[in-house]
């Protein structure tokens, strides 16, 4: 076994150039570079922490920014819903006048129909009473040949027409 | 000295190889590869060898793997991915059994995690396949696991030390114990507590060595299987090779499974010195 037979010649040689290579890479990696490695990890887990955190107020304020808009629209929606309920009541009353309007004067036109076709009857009544007047006192001077009195004539008229 | 001992096991190594035999134990074996003679202090060889070399690759590559990760950019492509995925594995490792103050760690874990992991890995390249190219496992040798180990060791003790003063020792009287059995009880714990390093190191050791023979134990048999002719070919020698396939499957898990466990104990160990209970 090498290791046990060559130890007293090799010793020292193994131990210096253990400790000068060892020695080497412990100052120039262990505490030169690997050091600088870890800061850019620390660098890195700083940087990522911090965009996280940045994306979380980000989000935040765009929820709060978006309720505040909901609530503006909401707002708005509101406004508009009331600009067009007040828009409607003012046409069905504007509407409502209107036909008031025209009402009244329907019913104005109709009373005044209504009186001259009431007068029309009325005249063609008396005229047809005194035709029917004249009409008896004529057939009472032909058949009986007596003469009625126009008067006479007149009342027979009226009550024959009266009971129809 | 050295340079006999080295003749020797290239004799050894010479002999295995006119023998037509397949030595197990033969990748492990240290060999200079310059400087046979530098000296640190007198008598303190300091030869660059093969296992300085694999030590010195992977400390290239494991630069170059985090080097690939340092663009920064907010938006990873996948090579800084992967280096961030590694660093954030020994970070939560740490955070899970240390604690907010188990970050400082992170460094020295980091740098012990990809060591191994990629020292493990590369013993594993089949580089054999280049003509004169021989991979080798530094972590398969208990000096290197030990040096590791112990670095381990010490930094729990430090930090034990100055955090909590002789307060540490207390980590040896577990709360609630009754008075009688303290004596006993921290007896274990001292024992268990000092045992630590050497399990440590001698897991990884271990494992690594392990695997590497039992490859190279296959190795021979599908070698010596094939020459021995169709029928041994076929009886012994494809078996072995396709159980090579699965082991040498089953040996990347152990590679970052092994790296795993010394970087988990480590920051155990350490979690007993920051958070006494």
């Amino acid at each position: 076994m090498p290791q046990i037979e060559q130890i007293a010649a090799t010793l020292s040689s193994q131990v210096f150039w253990l400790l000068v290579f060892f020695g080497l890479t412990f100052v120039f990696v262990g505490l030169g570079m690997v050091p600088k490695i870890m800061g850019t990890v620390d660098l890195r887990d700083k940087q990522i922490a911090g965009d996280l955190a940045a994306a979380q107020t980000a989000r935040d304020e765009a929820t709060s920014e978006e309720e505040a808009w909901r609530k503006r629209e909401n707002a708005n929606r509101a406004a508009a819903q009331g600009v067009i309920g007040a828009a409607k009541a003012k046409a069905a009353a504007a509407s409502s006048v209107k036909l008031a309007e025209a009402q009244t004067r329907l019913d104005g036109r109709l009373a005044e129909a209504e009186t001259a076709i009431d007068a029309a009857r009325t005249s063609a009544m008396a005229e047809i009473e005194a035709v029917a007047a004249d009409a008896a006192r004529d057939i009472v001077a032909r058949v009986a040949g007596a003469d009625v009195e126009l008067a006479a004539a007149q009342a027979a008229v009226k009550e024959a027409m009266a009971h129809g | 000295m050295a340079a006999e001992r080295s003749a020797a096991v290239a004799v050894q190594n010479l002999e295995a190889a006119e023998a037509g035999k397949v030595d197990p134990m033969k990748q492990f074996t240290i060999e200079p590869i310059l400087g046979s003679d530098w000296q640190l202090a007198d008598g303190i060889n300091i030869a660059f060898t093969n296992s300085a070399l694999w030590m010195a690759i992977t400390a290239v590559l494991v630069w170059v793997f985090v080097a690939g990760g340092m663009k920064r950019q907010l938006v990873p492509g996948r090579w800084q991915m992967a280096v961030e995925s590694m660093t954030g594995f020994i970070d939560d490792l740490l955070e899970a059994n240390v604690g907010a103050a188990g970050r400082k760690y992170v460094p020295y874990i980091f740098t012990l995690f990809m060591f191994i992991l990629f020292g493990n890995l590369l013993g594993l390249v089949p580089v054999g396949l280049i003509p004169g190219v021989h991979a080798f496992t530094f972590t398969s040798h208990f000096t290197v696991t030990g040096v590791l180990a112990i670095m381990s060791f010490s930094i729990v003790l430090i930090v034990g030390f100055a955090k909590h003063g002789f307060h540490f020792f207390s980590l040896f009287w577990p709360s609630n114990t009754p008075a009688f059995l303290a004596l006993p009880i921290s007896l274990i714990e001292l024992v268990s507590f000092m045992v630590r390093p050497f399990s440590l190191a001698l897991r990884l050791f271990v494992a690594m060595m392990a695997g590497h023979v039992l490859l190279k134990v296959l190795a021979s048999f599908v070698i010596a299987g094939g020459s021995g002719g169709i029928g041994t070919g076929v009886l012994v020698g494809v078996p072995s090779f396709v159980l090579m396939v699965a082991i040498s499957a089953l040996e990347i898990l152990v590679a970052g499974i092994q790296a795993y466990v010394f970087a988990l104990l480590t920051s155990l160990y350490i979690n007993d010195a920051e958070n006494l209970h």
